[in-house]
């Protein structure tokens, strides 16, 4: 298999089998879940039988449909929350590194303001006081996600704004618009894509950690992160529930991290010759 | 085999010590069989002997060096032929094996050494590691060994130079210093690849030099990579032209030189040898379009970089500034385009002063002065397409409609002599050649009245080069568009400029037509850097050493004079 010219490796190819599953299953939870996720459907802790494949949770829920609209839950809000953190950080991170000056120096310290506290411990922070609602979510972690995605788009473009094809477009008299959106985005594009499958992951991770504290999606919403949770107890009763949300949590992340590894090796070949 | 130089202390075993016969390197990936990119080459290098490898890039040159080590570059592979080393057949044994053969027996020199050396090291730990861990040598004894070296090499103060960093010294001593950890485990063959390429005129005489006495003091063998065909006369015995992994032709250095057999190398030859027919061109008449007027600049905090310098260019001109790295020749083009401003002094840009800054120049002021890069690769959006490089500048300064804008930038591909085709492929796709005619073609899309040539042809091969300058001239001819020449080459300077200005140390030392600035009675410093471009004489290197011992002007001199 390849794509545009590359050829995909094996671990790459099952990373892309993976996310795509994954994306399908949450783009049509609801036609594809045989329950409702909040609906009870028989006894607390049934065991698994044909109807109900993975058994019920502690409501007499279905834990397969769970599964499968968490799996809409979890994917989506990351990709969300990835897709606005990145439009926060690049636009930053460009403007910081094409301005640069007085400009680079207040955003740059802004951010390292922001990196210098622990991310979870300020999400609590945040969630505490504002409440869990899904914006308040979203933009909490978009935000803090932002500033890794800023010093990367930041870095990729001082890199690209010192090269001769920016200054013959700065001696031309182009503007900063064009300079941003015509010479420095396309080129920054390949370490972008991998970045974003990474922090991508990063985000599943992290919605799952806040999930699983309480803090994340609120019942009842499924969601992988707060499945494990609320199922953690039984694995001292012998009972697979837990293990179910938590290895679809590893599957996705080590999917979509074959699919990174593979895109940063073709990235880094590119540039020059190896040993 | 004629020695031309009396090998003074060199053994006299003349023993074959590398026999590479039938040599192939080809490149091999997951993907399939690729290019060949050495093809069935052969050669014996006997103990004291150098034989020089030239060719322009894609040669197979610098891969038969590597190949020789029994390394080659990712995804290549040598795919056959022997390669015996003494009597060790490199091809035969572990790549384990081949290590322990690199640094203490065969030993390799790079072009550039400050890429070669560790920043956070000091000189005298990185001359001796390869050889204290290799065994060869104790620490103590690989010390002294590295003073003496240093001494062989002319490098000053050779006792303590050894526990400077890497960025305490200068460019060619760098150089100079690599070879000395190349020498000190004293291997049987040395390989240099293109190790005088990145430096200055001046300093690439005194590495020459400096590299010829170790090589036939210790009488080592040694392949000498070059592109550079007078530069590899002076040191080497012999010479195998190489043509895209092919040899052209192997033969006595002399032989090459004054009766080359094929055409291709005859090419090389007369492509130096010819051109020094002064250009006579008479704008005399002609208005200046350009008028630099004691101009200071520096970057901040730093002293002056160019310091009360005066320039005029006319219609029709060609006016090249020379200088060595460092004289400020770049800056001077930077503070007429406005990148950095002056902090006095005016320009004048057709009879009207310039502002100081790129940013307060009108749309009409940017248009008219247009520039073109050294290095092609970087100067073009390896992510437009030559329709928008070559078509943005006719968009934006004279707001065309999209098909006049397609129609121009077809016209300006036909010009440089590049087919219409091209104008849908990226400029990624093209060879090195080709960009920089793109990049001709983007300049002149804005219809200047002065294009600023930076270095123009020094990244490129020199049969390349010189059809880019035969480009430029012919342009110049058709529009009377007006060049100002930015360059350390004086053979592009003798075949391109009616005008010169010599700049060293931010200042003008000579100027004027250069006919007369090129012809005695010279400035001392244009002396200095006429005679040192290597010519295609063997003997060129010994006349120009013979001349300096008696007193002639040398750079370092010259700097330190007020």
């Amino acid at each position: 298999m390849r794509i545009r010219g590359y050829k995909v490796s094996v671990t790459a190819q099952i990373g892309i089998v993976v996310v795509v599953i994954n994306l399908f299953v949450a783009l049509f939870a609801p036609l594809i879940a045989p329950f409702d996720q909040a609906t009870p459907v028989g006894d607390a802790w049934a065991d698994p039988s044909a109807q109900h494949w993975l058994g019920l949770d502690n409501l007499g829920r279905d834990i397969l449909s769970r599964l499968i609209y968490g799996a809409r839950m979890s994917i989506g809000l990351s990709l969300v929350i990835t897709a606005l953190s990145f439009l926060i950080g690049v636009i930053s991170g460009f403007a910081a590194a094409v301005a640069g000056g007085w400009i680079d120096q207040a955003l740059s310290r802004l951010v390292d303001l922001l990196l210098s506290m622990p991310t979870l411990i300020f999400a609590f922070v945040i969630l505490s006081v504002l409440g869990s609602a899904l914006p308040v979510l979203i933009f909490t972690i978009a935000i803090l996600d932002s500033t890794k995605v800023f010093r990367l788009a930041r870095s990729v473009a001082i890199n690209i704004v010192s090269l001769e094809f920016v200054e013959a477009a700065r001696l031309r008299g182009e503007g900063w618009w064009w300079i941003v959106t015509r010479e420095v985005l396309p080129n920054a594009v390949p370490p972008l894509t991998a970045e974003f499958g990474l922090r991508f992951c990063f985000t599943f991770l992290f919605i799952a950690a806040l999930s699983f504290l309480g803090l994340g999606v609120q019942p009842p919403n499924a969601d992988w992160g707060s499945m494990v949770k609320e199922y953690g107890e039984m694995i001292n009763l012998g009972s697979a529930a837990p293990l179910y949300p938590a290895g679809a949590i590893a599957i996705l992340v080590i999917g979509a991290n074959f699919i990174v590894d593979w895109m940063l090796s073709i990235h880094s070949r590119g540039q020059g010759e190896g040993a | 085999m004629s020695q031309q130089s009396p090998n003074v202390s060199g053994p006299k075993d003349n023993s074959v010590i590398l026999d590479i016969r039938g040599m192939r390197v080809a490149v091999r990936t997951d993907a399939g069989d690729g290019p060949v990119l050495v093809d069935d080459v052969s050669l014996q290098l006997r103990r004291g002997e150098v034989i020089g490898l030239i060719g322009e890039s894609g040669a197979g040159k610098s891969t038969i060096g590597l190949a020789s080590m029994g390394y080659t570059r990712r995804d290549c592979y040598i795919v056959g032929g022997n390669i015996v080393f003494g009597d060790t057949d490199i091809r035969a044994i572990s790549l384990d094996e081949r290590r322990e053969l690199r640094g203490p027996k065969i030993a390799y020199i790079a072009q550039s050494a400050a890429a070669s050396f560790n920043p956070a090291h000091t000189l005298m730990d990185q001359v001796c590691e390869a050889s204290v861990r290799h065994g060869v040598l104790s620490r103590a004894e690989a010390r002294a060994e590295a003073i003496s070296l240093f001494k062989q090499l002319d490098l000053p103060s050779p006792e303590t130079i050894g526990s400077r960093y890497p960025h305490q010294v200068s460019g060619g001593q760098l150089q100079r210093v690599m070879a000395a950890m190349a020498m000190v485990a004293k291997p049987d063959i040395l390989i240099f690849d293109e190790p005088t390429t990145a430096l200055d005129v001046t300093t690439q005489v005194e590495c020459l030099a400096a590299f010829r006495k170790l090589i036939r003091g210790h009488g080592t063998a040694a392949l000498y990579i070059t592109h550079d065909l007078a530069v590899v006369a002076q040191i080497a015995d012999r010479i195998m032209v190489l043509r895209r992994g092919k040899m052209v032709e192997f033969g006595d250095s002399r032989q090459i030189l004054q009766q080359p057999k094929e055409e291709y190398t005859r090419r090389l030859v007369t492509e130096r040898v010819a051109g020094h027919n002064f250009v006579d061109v008479n704008v005399a008449d002609q208005a200046p379009i350009l008028a630099i007027d004691h101009v200071s600049a520096n970057y901040p905090g730093k002293p002056k970089v160019i310091d009360d310098v005066s320039l005029e260019v006319r219609k029709g001109d060609t006016v090249a500034v020379v200088g060595e790295s460092g004289s400020g020749k770049s800056t001077l083009a930077r503070v007429v385009t406005g990148l950095l401003p002056r902090i006095a002094g005016d320009v004048r840009f057709n009879g009207a002063s310039l502002p100081a800054r790129l940013k307060d120049r009108t749309k009409d002021q940017l248009r008219r002065v247009q520039m073109i890069y050294q290095m092609p690769d970087v100067a073009l959006n390896p992510q437009h397409t030559l329709l928008e490089t070559i078509g943005r500048p006719v968009a934006f300064y004279f707001n065309r409609s999209r098909e006049e804008v397609r129609a121009r930038a077809a016209e300006l591909l036909r010009q440089m002599d590049l087919p219409e085709s091209f104008i849908t492929r990226k400029t990624s796709e093209l060879s090195g050649g080709q960009k920089q005619r793109v990049s001709i073609a983007r300049a002149l899309a804005a219809e200047p009245d002065l294009i600023i040539c930076d270095e123009v042809t020094s990244a490129l091969d020199q049969l390349v080069g010189e059809e880019i300058l035969r480009l430029l001239k012919k342009l110049q001819e058709d529009l009377g568009v007006a060049y100002l020449f930015i360059t350390h080459d004086l053979g592009t300077v003798k075949r391109i400029a009616n005008k010169v200005a010599v700049m060293l140390k931010g200042k003008v030392v000579a100027g004027g037509d250069t006919a007369t600035v090129f012809a005695p009675p010279y400035h001392p410093y244009t002396e200095l850097l006429l005679s040192s471009v290597p010519e295609m004489r063997p003997d060129w290197l010994d006349e120009v050493l013979a001349a300096r011992a008696t007193g002639a002007a040398t750079t370092s001199a010259l700097l330190r004079a007020p």
